[in-house]
């Protein structure tokens, strides 16, 4: 099985969120979000609450996928960057690390070249979040690190979910 | 993939539900989506054709209450069915948790059922899974039409764990819930597991 879980512990969202928020400043831009590639939000900043979330999650994990497929068929490994470009709004969409998109919606108020910059420049600091929260989860494993809160669930608890 | 977020208290998990085409799988999640309270869902998204094929995939998260404190919330997808998406296909199997599997009970698409596990099991490898050990259930679907095998004959076909099975009419509801809640537990025994 492939590391098939990701836990994301207070002090790591934290400090996601707080360079999620420089880098909102610093690119001008309206809104920035972390997503893990399976299409799941992990955190963002900015005007969020003008946006579906949930599904920009989904549809950006999506188009990343689709794009890394055509990558592939044509012998590239990826295409590190996407940008999609509107009358008003625009998004730029990047891989950090391994497993996570930055996506940074942006309008006139910003340019492309501007989040560009930004976005490599935060990319190096939130992959060294990223690098931590997994070495944090491979102690968990452990047993060195807190456990699961899912460790000791009942039968009766999840029993209890579907009792609508 | 499993994420569980202790700062937002939030565990969300991916379902996917798999089979040949115009078996029931997206109207299995029309049908949650009608039938769950507007607070514990979000949006539907169906990326289809004009003639309403699923063209990528359709998604709908559901929050299923919680668990020790933390809202547990489900990620629906359902996948393109015909043999020509099969790229499309192993995308949205990217960090999958578990997998209904819809099998279409009329006689004429038991050859379509069978190639569409095996290409499941090929897909779920390719993506470092095993589909002998991840989470996953079985439905017959579209019991109410006159074509449709009996349950035992398809259960011998199609079952190969001793996954739990279930007999379903997705278009009136029938099924649907049952499937959804026994891949749901699946996925959270695993996790307690772990
Ligand atoms: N008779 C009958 N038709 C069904 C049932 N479930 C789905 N259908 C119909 O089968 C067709 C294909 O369903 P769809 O959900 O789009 O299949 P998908 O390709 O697996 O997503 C639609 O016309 C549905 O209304 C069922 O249980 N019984
Ligand atoms: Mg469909």
């Amino acid at each position: 099985m492939p590391a098939n879980e990701l836990v994301l512990y207070q002090e790591e969202f934290q400090r996601l969120e707080n360079s999620l928020r420089q880098l909102r400043q610093d690119a001008s831009a309206r809104a920035v979000f972390v997503f893990d590639k399976s299409g799941q939000q992990i955190a963002a900043a900015g005007e969020t609450d003008q946006f579906d979330t949930t599904s920009l999650a989904s549809l950006t994990a999506g188009n990343v996928a689709a794009t890394d497929g055509l990558a592939k068929l044509i012998g590239e490994r990826e295409f590190s960057t996407l940008h999609h470009e509107g009358q008003r709004d625009h998004m730029h969409i990047s891989i950090v690390g391994k497993r996570a998109i930055l996506l940074v919606i942006f309008d006139e108020r910003s340019s492309l070249g501007l989040v560009r910059l930004r976005v490599k420049r935060s990319s190096v600091e939130m992959e060294k979040i990223f690098e931590e929260m997994q070495e944090k989860g491979t102690r968990a494993a452990d047993g060195q690190a807190p456990a699961s809160p899912f460790a000791e669930i009942t039968d009766e608890d999840i029993d209890a979910l579907f009792s609508e | 993939m499993t994420f569980i977020n202790y700062a937002s208290r939030e565990i969300n998990c991916k379902i996917v539900y798999y089979g040949p085409g115009l078996g029931g799988k997206t109207t299995n999640l029309q049908y949650i989506y009608s039938k769950t309270a507007p607070e514990a869902k979000g949006k539907m998204i169906s990326l289809a054709t004009e003639t309403d094929r699923t063209l990528f995939f359709d998604f709908l998260p559901l929050d299923l209450g919680s668990i020790r404190g933390f809202t547990t919330r489900f990620h629906l997808y359902t996948v393109p069915g015909q043999v020509f998406y099969d790229a499309s296909r192993k995308l949205i199997l990217k960090g999958v948790d578990g997998v209904a599997f819809v099998a279409d009970s009329q006689e004429e698409r038991m050859d379509a059922n069978i190639e569409s596990i095996r290409n499941l099991d090929e897909n779920l490898r390719e993506q470092g899974f095993d589909l002998q050990t991840i989470p996953y259930v079985l439905q017959f679907n579209k019991r109410d039409l006159p074509s449709a095998l009996p349950v035992d004959v398809m259960y011998r076909a199609l079952n190969f764990k001793r996954e739990p099975t279930f007999e379903a009419v997705a278009s009136e509801g029938i099924g649907v819930f049952d499937t959804l809640k026994a891949v749901a537990k699946q996925i959270l025994v695993e996790l307690r597991r772990q």
